[in-house]
């Protein structure tokens, strides 16, 4: 299977925590160590059969990659309670663990279980959530487990996690000459991949509908690219663009209404948006310069998109009303493939400089510009819906691997694959 | 080469490909299946010929299957170009054709000047760096840029089709300089 290795997960880079991104947690990791030391004890479970996943790992893994806690090893617990009268607080103290996670798991009727948890603040000596549970399949282990993990992050952050969410990305496996293309989607973690669509010839620019239901990608049929949309639940698609030249580049409008694409039928390519219900297309953009790779800005008033109508390719944007462009990069030789955070407050790019094509980040209230990545040949920049990090494809010792950092640049990992190469990686919306 | 044989060609290509047509389904031109799995909660079933396509495209199926049978009867009509160049290449980010493409590309335009029912198709492609949909762009760029020597020479632009792979189909799977100049460039393929 493609990511077996996704879980041993390579930290290139630890963080220290900024003020902006977790006010609860400055206040309460005073000292030299930024990172949040928490515990996730493992869960309870008075069961005979052996379980189907390790719901306590799994919610580790979850908050070690996000960069912003300090996991403490199992091996140095000195209890494993799974229920809050058993838990000896100064066990925790001594650990210098300031959370901690308990839990356990009760076999129900039908192959169900109930997953129950609670997250205890060891300074304190009281709950931070109390305990809680949810009804589970066996099937479904890794969702509770994801799920608690969203719970200990927002609780903890502010911010609403996004370990529940799902990443689609494109692989390219076999020969290389006649490879075969899959677009796989997985939990963001990598874990328990799918094969959506495989062809033999190309497959690129996977997009996500706002509700997460139904996805848009481009797919070459009879050497010649066409976009499809097809609903996940099941495997339903359409073929909505085979115009003549290009049929690129899909994206969603937010309300879910429209796709914005790139079609080069009068010519040249240029933005177009369809209306997916009356199946209206209109031209939005009209420059003998290439247009390409719409993305809609949070608020779906307008459209980011790349454009070499200044001599090189960078970054301009749209107003979806009046089609008014105006130029929004300025710096790097070259920025391409824009994406905007979900508060519309800064714009990720493909920025070239010296050479080099590295993830970008724009501040669009002060124009300030930050290079993310220091990575070979960065591409395909896709925000979390949370707005905390960017997964990206690149390459490394000469394949294509996704990686991911967070939006102000301290973390950073990597998700190599087993075989083959990955690209195109899009992160998910919410699943409500 | 006369007009007259390559019309003989054409019209036995013609029915070549009908009859080829009336024992083909559409299904067996299209490369890519939508996966099955059991087990899971997404179930996905290719809709195959239920696809509806909201563009206006042509048959895609029927097209290909046209295809294939008069490259096979054109072959002889083509020993014209025998020999001649069918891959032309560009300088990064570039779409200039190059001083050395122009003899063959002379050679090209010769032959479908002399044979207006021969159709080709401009496959453009580009090197890895950069992002997907631009490079797609950009081969597309290329493609049109051999388009319109062709057409200066005296080509019908109904003769030709430009198509772009961007950077999907690469022919050179390093990641240097070498790789990337054998990678950016113009496939010429008759249909």
């Amino acid at each position: 299977m493609m990511f077996k290795k996704w879980l041993s997960v390579v930290f290139t880079c630890f963080i220290f925590l900024s003020t902006a991104r977790a006010q609860l947690v400055i206040e309460i990791t005073s000292g030299a160590d930024q990172l949040l030391p928490i515990a996730v004890v493992p869960f309870g479970y008075t069961g005979v059969n052996r379980l189907p996943e390790d719901i306590a790992q799994i919610v580790e893994d979850d908050l070690s990659r996000s960069g912003l806690f300090k996991a403490i090893p199992r091996s140095n617990m000195l209890s494993m309670p799974s229920k809050e009268a058993d838990v000896f607080y100064r066990d925790w103290r001594l650990l210098k663990s300031d959370y901690v996670v308990i839990g356990n798991i009760q076999k129900l009727q039908n192959n169900q279980y109930r997953i129950g948890f609670e997250l205890l603040n060891v300074l304190t000596q009281k709950p931070v959530q109390k305990h809680s549970s949810i009804d589970v399949s066996a099937a479904n282990f890794r969702d509770a487990a994801h799920y608690i993990s969203d719970k200990v992050y927002e609780l903890l952050t502010g911010t609403r996690g996004a370990f529940s969410t799902r990443i689609l990305y494109v692989t390219a496996e076999g020969d290389k000459k006649a490879p075969l293309f899959k677009l796989q989607v997985a939990d963001a973690d990598g874990h328990r991949p799918r094969v959506v669509v495989e062809s033999k010839e190309p497959i690129l620019s996977p997009s996500w509908s706002m509700d997460g239901r139904n996805i848009a990608y481009v797919m070459f049929r009879n050497r010649r690219p066409n976009i499809f949309i097809q609903e996940l639940a099941t495997g339903k698609r359409q073929q909505i663009a085979q115009f003549r030249g290009l049929n690129g580049a899909p994206s969603w409008s937010p309300d879910g209404k429209k796709l914005a694409l790139v079609l080069s039928k009068d010519n040249n390519p240029e933005i177009y948006t369809l209306d997916i219900a009356t199946q209206k297309l209109e031209r939005m953009t009209n420059h003998y310069a290439i247009d390409t790779e719409p993305s809609w800005e949070p608020d779906g008033k307008g459209i980011v998109f790349t454009s070499d109508r200044g001599g090189n390719p960078q970054i301009y944007r749209l107003d979806v009303n009046s089609k008014r462009v105006e130029r929004v990069t300025f710096e790097g030789e070259l920025n391409t493939r824009a994406r905007m955070t979900p508060d519309g407050r800064y714009l990720v790019t493909v920025q070239k400089d010296d050479g080099n094509y590295h993830i970008a980040l724009q501040d669009m209230k002060t124009g300030r510009v930050q290079i993310l990545t220091e990575t070979y040949l960065d591409e395909s920049p896709s925000i979390a819906p949370n707005g905390s990090m960017v997964m990206y494809a690149t390459t490394y010792q000469g394949k294509g691997i996704l990686a991911v950092v967070s939006v102000d640049g301290l973390v950073k990992y990597k998700l190599p694959s087993a075989d083959g190469d990955v690209r195109e990686p899009s992160w998910s919306p919410y699943f409500k | 080469m006369s007009v007259n044989k390559l019309g003989k060609f054409a019209v036995i290509g013609l029915s070549a490909a009908w009859i080829a047509g009336c024992s083909t389904t559409a299904t067996d031109t299209d490369s890519s299946t939508v996966a099955e799995d059991a087990n899971s909660t997404e179930q996905a079933a290719d809709t195959g010929s239920s696809d509806q396509a909201y563009g206006a495209g042509e048959d895609g199926a029927l097209t290909s299957v046209i295809v294939d049978d008069t490259e096979a009867a054109q072959e002889s009509s083509m020993d014209s170009l025998a020999g001649v160049e069918t891959v032309f290449y560009f300088d990064f980010d570039k779409s200039i054709v190059r001083p050395e493409s122009r003899e063959a590309l002379a050679k090209h335009a010769e032959y479908l000047v002399a044979n207006p029912d021969a159709r080709v198709v401009l496959e453009g492609h580009a090197d890895e760096r950069g992002t997907r949909e631009y490079n797609m762009a950009l081969g597309e760029r290329r493609a049109k840029a051999i388009s319109r020597y062709l057409t200066i020479q005296g080509v019908a632009a109904s003769q030709i089709e430009t198509v772009s792979f961007g950077e999907e189909v690469p022919v050179a799977f390093g990641h240097d300089s070498n790789a990337w100049q054998l990678n950016r460039r113009v496939e010429v393929r008759y249909e």
